[in-house]
């Protein structure tokens, strides 16, 4: 690792103060579970390690009046498969349940998770977050990489196993500090805090100097808001390979409001298939207005991956992604998915 | 004594031997205080890491240190020998240059600050691919080898008269299989790296090395430092993991001896995560391409095959040699072997070298032949065993193979969940499938030496160069000592782990426990007869009426005619009494023998809508002579199967046609088998006294070989498809489905 | 089902009704930064203070208070092996995908190779050594008893996670426990022996 100085602040502002100091370069701490492991193989070289842990409010769990739960981005994952105001969010506690190893739910938070850096192998293996700009997924071994929005430098997939369940459940995040960034409506923001659509949170990088998030460096990730969960069905499936915690070759999340049966809204997010989490507009829109039932979540299956631009070895995927919505939409139903 | 004088006793008139007991050494471990080589911490100790080539293939133009010579906390930058510049470097992570410093965080700060020009080379690492490599010319002959039944008369040419005989066979063959199987190459993935940490007193160097070679590797430190062999001493009490990758103290482990010369302080250099992957060993791969030819009942009467494998850059791979096919003995065959050169590090013994590779590319086309027939795949295995007087098979006995697959479809209740190929019962998108391998192993003891001391107090203890791999080398010692000397096992002191100890082999091809129950069973046998003397002379009796059990020395059906251990013990005199024990490997004894048959039999789920399987149950029967630690010969089983899951299910080198590099080196993409993968297994040790009389045979090896085939063709079965290279990855089973369906 | 479900921008009436671990995490904060305070002579006029090069540091590991000098990137891993001559955790992977290092921090299971020595201070610390001694803990003994260890090196994190495990579903039926343990990798394929005394332990019940 190389050497970097460390503060912990114990305040929101304090973090912005020590996170704005363009001086340096910065890196925010939360559980460790991935920078931690960057920084010892030099990938990522920060001056600064900025730990967010020990700052109270970004650690609460929080059920507003109006029925939004309000979740501190440094809760760990752990936490919040015990708490009772997980209840509904089902496509959230699946996702969590998935990663599948107690070290990384108690020490991982959920503001970790989903700003965790890509899993890319050529990224970890010191090839740059592009890898050498696209080139080395492009021609080399790219059986996990991406088979959406691919088309430019980024070929790797989003890491996050949660983001897709929150995107489909419609949740917003808290982000303090500025001025980058944009609000709820897609302006630009001036400065301070805002609420973003989690959807709008992620982006593809088109150069080594971007991330996969919005997050400036002198901008810090809060809070996760979550809707009131009620009325809405929701579930997310993984295909994994096995238990461990390696991540997903293929995910999906679905929630769906149901009206009298039948799909009232519907919002479908694959993960693990794109350098952002992928919204199906076109699978959202093949279930509204219809019920439930195999045929159905097939043919949403189908859609979700109608536009698949998979790379020279990772077709397979295309049908991993097809079923993982078809399962999750079955789930989100509470109709059995039929596979493990 | 006469070889002859050395005996175990009769299977039920035991009293250690066999039982089921815990390890001597559980605790210890249990808790975290054995101390492994990683753990070794030495005042003024440097931590040493090493920079891996980042190419695979290149060469070193310019190496500049003096960056990382600046770093605050790094004493010392080494460049290898074999990086100077000029060299070539031949696969990725090929230590170049090692950095000693204060921290570990130091030393890898040190590594980044390197500056080195390389002139890249070309890359081939597509082991799989035959065509690729020939054209880039990476492919060479391997030998192989013809044989017909019927010999070619004087005036044949030879190799015309194998054409027309293996024409006329395949003609007058009912069933012909023609099938593409592989396997590829994985790792060691030994949990403690490869490494040492080192010390030097003067010109004696204290080696504690990661090693399943005690008694050998202090001599690879003297030839490569230059030093007398007896000023080393190699140590190892714990070794965490090793699995054929551990026999030598290895160019970085001479790296640490010369950084602590260098700075006359103690040096510590293990290898990081994926240099371990990259360098520490691995299995090589193996794809074979087969026509085999069986008659109306599905005995194979023609077999030929030419296969392609990779050992890395240096050479090796999977012989064809008596293991192709793999265990069955077609009077017919011809085999080719042809060697692919990568840029990929060079393998190392894994396991039973060959064989699971053989068994998961030819016990495959075996089940293809069943499946073309439609017939049970456990009938076809058995047609093909032949009998003991007319065998079509090598290795064990075909009447030890046919218990054992009687016993095997019994534990899996076979009959009842067979279903021909692809013709089960789908629930949803999940279709459940049967499948059984059978293999072979030598296994003899190995060399070893002694030294046991039994004190006047009626102490014992033993003093021996071997190593425990976690098989319970200790536990073993331990039970053989205390059956002979009739005391209980748990006070007896095993000291093992240095090579200053007597001379014991290294462990590999299973061979640890034969050979230290063959030298302390003659070593214990040899000490008794010589307090039974002085227990004679004492009760007035003759020392061939003396039974030593329960912690006494009495005589036969005169249980108060009697010393208690202690006042046997007591009889020796002032001094302990000092007895060697001696085994050379290949002597003919009572005591231990070799070749060891056993079957598996695997009934998995597959998902065909996403490609994912999941071991259901898992049986294996597995002989191995007579057992002398049966909870730890059980637990070698249970993980030679885990380890087998892993390998068939989970576990690859993935290197990268572009550029050479081997992707998935840190722990989190190379996938192995977790908790929760493994499914019911059973294991039942086969031990009727006509395999026990034989005597102890090795057991680290035979069950590893055969879960490759066994699941492979459990999901064959499942799907009514071949996925023809394992592991069985949820992207290669969807591609072997969808292909199946295009077909 | 749309973004506007979604209150905000703002959040005036910001709550802490509910802080979950909010003590505990500020009395360790305050501790590091006394401490840091102390270290930097130069002293921060205002703000946090930000810890740079060696410091020494009190960490409350097994029960007792040990003062280890560390540097802000020395992993907690680092200085149970090398200073405290702790190495039951140990140096598997880098990311904490193997369990290796698991230690439990304030109670819940972690990897010691991806947490930071600073970052811990003020918390309780426990290794895999506290469950040995002269009376080994449940799950140490039955690990002994069902063989569930071979060459050892995976063994005292997985002891670690079995113990957390079970502190946590002390009633695991065979299925949990299957699902449960998957954060730790062994080698040399103990899982089944794991089970077992994973199982021993629920039934008597320790």
């Amino acid at each position: 690792m190389k050497n970097f100085e460390y503060a912990a602040p114990t305040t929101e502002s304090e973090a912005l103060q020590l996170l704005g100091d363009s001086s340096v370069s910065t890196e925010i701490l939360a559980g460790g579970t991935d920078l931690v492991g960057l920084m010892k193989k030099m990938i990522v070289t920060p001056d600064r390690v900025v730990n967010i842990l020990g700052i109270p409010s970004l650690q609460t769990l929080e059920r507003r009046a109006d029925g939004q739960l309000w979740i501190g981005a440094a809760v760990t994952l752990d936490t919040l498969l015990d708490s009772p105001y997980l209840a509904g969010y089902d496509a959230v506690t699946q996702a969590i349940r998935g990663i599948n190893s107690m070290q990384f739910q108690c020490q991982g938070t959920i503001g970790g998770e989903i700003c965790q850096r890509p899993q890319c192998w050529f990224f970890r293996g010191g090839r740059g977050l592009l890898g050498e700009g696209g080139q080395a997924a492009a021609n080399g071994d790219n059986r996990y990489h991406a088979i959406f929005g691919n088309d430019g430098p980024a070929k790797f997939v989003h890491s996050s196993r949660i983001a897709p369940a929150l995107i489909a459940l419609g949740a917003a995040v808290r982000v303090i500090g500025g001025p980058s960034g944009r609000g709820p409506d897609g302006a630009e923001a001036e400065s301070g805090e805002q609420l973003v659509p989690i959807a709008n949170f992620f982006q593809t990088p088109r150069h080594e100097r971007q991330r996969e998030t919005i997050l400036a460096p002198n901008q810090l990730l809060t809070h996760i808001v979550l809707p009131n969960p009620v009325g809405i069905g929701n579930a997310t499936y993984e295909v994994r390979h096995g238990e461990g915690p390696d991540y997903p070759l293929a995910a999906a999340a679905a929630a769906l409001r149901m009206d009298g049966g039948r799909v009232a809204d519907a919002r479908i997010v694959m993960g693990q298939v794109a350098p952002t989490p992928w919204n199906s507009v076109a699978a959202a829109a093949l279930l509204r207005g219809r019920s439930i039932d195999e045929t159905v979540a097939d043919a949403a299956g189908q859609a979700a991956v109608a536009d698949a631009t998979p790379l020279s070895q990772n077709a397979y995927k295309v049908q991993l992604a097809k079923v993982a919505v078809k399962r999750a939409i079955l789930a989100a139903a509470g109709l059995p998915t039929g596979g493990f | 004594m006469a070889d002859n004088s050395y005996s175990w006793p009769k299977a039920g008139e035991t009293s250690s031997l066999g039982k089921r007991v815990n390890r001597i050494d559980g605790v210890e471990k249990a808790s975290g205080r054995a101390k492994y080589t990683y753990d070794i911490q030495l005042p003024k100790q440097l931590i040493a890491r090493a920079l891996g080539c980042p190419h695979a293939h290149c060469k070193i133009v310019s190496i500049d240190t003096s960056a990382a010579e600046k770093v605050p906390g790094v004493v010392h930058v080494y460049i290898f020998p074999h990086a100077k510049p000029g060299s070539e470097i031949e696969w990725q992570g090929e230590l170049l240059v090692a950095v000693a410093a204060e921290s570990e965080g130091a030393a890898v700060e040190g590594l980044s600050k390197l500056k080195i020009q390389y002139e890249k080379l070309d890359v081939f690492v597509d082991d799989a691919n035959l065509a690729a490599a020939q054209a880039a010319k990476r492919a060479s002959k391997g030998g192989g080898k013809e044989q017909t039944e019927r010999e070619p008369g004087d005036d044949d040419d030879e190799k015309e008269f194998v054409n027309a005989e293996f024409a006329r066979l395949f003609k007058e063959s009912k069933h012909i299989v023609e099938g593409f199987y592989g396997i590829d190459a994985i790792t060691h993935c030994c949990l403690e790296p490869h490494g040492s940490t080192v010390t030097w007193n003067g010109d004696k160097l204290l080696a504690y090395l990661s090693t399943q070679n005690v008694s050998g590797t202090d001599e690879g430190f003297a030839d490569g430092l230059k030093i007398a062999a007896d000023d080393v001493e190699v140590r190892c009490e714990h070794i965490g993991g090793g699995f054929g990758s551990k026999f030598a103290a290895d160019y970085w482990g001479l790296a640490a001896a010369q950084i602590s010369k260098a700075t006359g302080r103690p040096v510590k250099l293990m290898l990081d995560r994926d240099q371990e992957l990259k360098l520490g060993g691995n299995r090589p791969s193996a794809y074979l391409k087969v026509k085999l030819g069986a008659d109306a009942d599905g005995v194979i009467k023609v077999w030929d095959s030419e296969h392609w494998t990779t050992g890395g850059a240096v050479g090796g791979g999977v012989t064809h040699n008596g293991v192709i096919p793999y265990v069955f003995e077609p009077k017919n065959y011809r085999r080719s072997q042809i060697n692919i050169k990568t840029n990929l590090g060079p393998q190392r013994a894994w396991r039973a070298p060959n064989h699971p590779q053989a068994c998961a590319i030819t016990q495959t086309a075996i089940d293809d032949l069943a499946a073309r027939m439609g017939a049970d795949s456990m009938e076809i295995f058995l047609r093909n065993l032949g009998t003991d007087e007319a065998r079509r098979i090598g290795g064990a006995k075909p009447s030890v193979y046919k218990a054992e697959i009687e016993l095997a479809a019994k534990l899996m209740d076979w009959k009842a969940k067979w279903h021909p190929h692809g013709k089960g019962t789908a629930k949803g998108s999940i279709v459940d499938g049967l499948g059984m391998a059978l293999h072979t192993w030598g296994g003899g003891a190995n060399d070893s030496n002694c030294n046991l001391k039994i004190y006047p107090d009626g102490g014992v203890e033993t003093f021996c160069g071997t190593q425990d791999l976690g098989v319970g080398t200790r536990t073993a010692i331990a039970l053989v000592l205390a059956e002979t000397l009739g005391i209980p096992y748990t006070g007896i002191k095993v000291n093992i782990g240095s090579s200053k100890l007597p001379v014991s082999g290294p462990s590999g091809g299973s061979t640890t426990i034969g050979g230290v129950s063959e030298s302390h069973r003659r070593a214990a046998t040899d000490a008794l007869a010589k307090i039974n003397d002085l227990v004679a002379k004492k009760l007035g009796v003759a020392a061939d009426t003396l039974v030593a059990a329960n912690g006494r020395i009495s005589v036969k059906g005169q249980p108060d005619k009697s010393l208690s251990w202690k006042e046997a013990c007591n009889l020796i005199g002032m001094r302990p009494l000092e007895v060697t024990g001696s085994f050379k490997r290949g002597t003919p004894s009572p005591l231990s023998n070799a070749t060891v048959g056993g079957v598996q039999m695997a009934h998995v789920l597959v998902d065909k809508d996403t490609g994912v399987v999941k071991i259901n149950k898992f049986v294996a029967v597995q002989d191995m002579g007579l057992v002398v630690a049966r909870k730890q010969a059980e637990s070698q089983i249970y993980g030679a199967i885990i380890m087998g899951i892993a390998y068939s299910l989970f576990e690859q080198r993935i290197a990268d046609s572009a550029s050479g590099a081997f992707l998935n080196s840190e722990l989190r993409d190379y996938k192995l088998a977790r908790l929760g993968d493994i499914g019911d297994i059973v294991v039942e040790i086969y031990e009727p006294e006509s395999e026990r009389s034989r005597g102890v045979i090795g057991l680290g090896e035979p069950p590893v070989i055969s879960p490759g085939a066994a699941i492979s063709n459990a999901v064959a079965n499942a799907l009514g498809v071949r996925v023809p290279v394992l592991p069985l990855t949820p992207q290669r089973v969807l591609e072997a489905v969808q292909k199946a369906g295009r077909a | 089902m749309t973004e506007s479900t979604i209150k905000g921008p703002g959040d005036p009436g910001f709550s802490r009704r509910e802080f979950l671990r909010g003590s505990g995490a500020v009395a360790a904060a305050t501790a590091l930064q006394t401490h840091a305070a102390a270290a930097n002579q130069e002293g921060q006029a205002a703000g946090p203070a930000i810890v740079r090069g060696e410091t020494t540091i009190t960490l409350q590991v097994n029960g007792e208070s040990k003062k280890v000098t560390v540097e802000p990137r020395t992993t907690l891993l680092e200085v149970l092996r090398t200073q405290l001559e702790l190495t039951g955790a140990k140096p598997i992977s880098h990311d904490g995908s193997s369990g290796g290092s698991t230690v439990m921090v304030d109670g819940k299971p972690m990897s010691a190779s991806t947490l930071l020595a600073v970052a811990v201070v003020g918390k309780k610390i426990q290794t895999v050594e506290s469950l040995g001694g002269a009376k080994p803990d449940a799950v140490v003994k039955a690990f002994v008893e069902h063989d569930a260890l071979q060459c050892g090196f995976c063994t005292p994190g997985f002891v670690m996670a079995v113990r957390a495990f079970l502190d946590k579903n002390p009633q695991a039926t065979e299925a949990e426990i299957r699902g449960g343990l998957n954060g730790n990798i062994c080698r040399c394929g103990t899982y089944a022996n794991i089970i077992q005394a994973a199982i021993a332990v629920v039934k008597g019940g320790k």
